[in-house]
């Protein structure tokens, strides 16, 4: 009897939209890579600032990363990175952690971890540029 | 519903994992890629230190600074370099696959090692380029 049960319990408008359990479909997937393609520059940009800043005196630190250019680079870095490493982790406690209690409280805490670690690294750019 | 009540009692074939494998690069590059992620995940703390120590003043970054300066901080700025290097050659790998070109097992092997040559060999020009605008050897 098991080969004549349906194979597809979804209608076919479920089907066609592609959007499984998770009512989201592939969004994560795409927004990956999105991110990940303008990871690319931004990580090179960050790279030549850090070498540009290394054994500077907290002053010329403090002017450099609080220039219009250097900060605006910086904050997209920080908000692009945060986004992708979001769903990074996101994907890593998927595919790890089974346990509903375990899953529910580490997809919980890397939301919390990025968007301390995001917002602290942005309003210490924001408070470099705009001062006091 | 009986049927599937008898499927679901059935003990059902599980998909080889890890040990089966003998490993290969293309496998090891892998989960490089996911290793180097995560550990790029926590080494965001490092920049987020370095930005609030300059935004809080001279004493908070004198002490960011001493602790990169300590044999510890300047391990950890290292493999943070070629996590994020390789993370990003490895990212434009997948990007390439991603058109569905480079699987054939000449060019994925071929990309696979370039990624791993390419991101040591840019960590180490980062370094040297580093360690001439800190001023060269003292």
């Amino acid at each position: 009897m098991i080969g004549q049960r349906p194979r597809e319990m979804r209608t076919a408008a479920r089907r066609v939209r592609g959007l499984g359990a998770a009512h989201s479909g592939t969004t994560h997937f795409w927004h990956q890579r999105v991110t990940s393609v303008a990871g690319i520059p931004l990580t090179i940009a960050l790279i030549c600032i850090v070498v540009a800043l290394l054994g500077r005196s907290h002053a010329a630190a403090v002017q450099i990363l609080g220039s219009p250019l250097i900060a605006i680079v910086m904050l997209l870095f920080i908000i692009n990175s945060a986004y992708h490493m979001w769903i990074g982790m996101q994907e890593i406690i998927l595919d790890y952690v089974h346990d509903d209690k375990w899953k529910l409280m580490s997809l919980m805490a890397n939301l919390f971890f990025v968007v301390m670690v995001a917002f602290a690294s942005c309003y210490a750019i924001l408070k470099l540029s705009f001062g006091v | 519903m009986a049927e599937f009540n008898a499927g679901a009692t059935r003990t059902r074939p599980l998909s080889p994992h890890l040990q089966i494998y003998r490993p290969m690069l293309t496998m090891m590059m892998s989960i490089v890629h996911r290793i180097t992620g995560a550990a790029l995940y926590f080494g965001m703390l490092l920049l987020a230190w370095w930005l609030v120590a300059a935004a809080s003043g001279p004493n908070a970054y004198a002490n960011f600074e001493w602790f990169m300066g300590t044999i510890l901080g300047k391990l950890i700025l290292f493999g943070y370099t070629w996590a994020l290097i390789h993370h990003m050659l490895g990212g434009v790998r997948h990007l390439i696959w991603d058109t569905l070109h480079g699987f054939s097992p000449a060019e994925r092997e071929m990309l696979t090692l370039a990624t791993l040559i390419g991101s040591v060999t840019l960590t180490l020009l980062i370094w040297v380029v580093g360690f001439l605008a800190m001023g060269g050897p003292r």
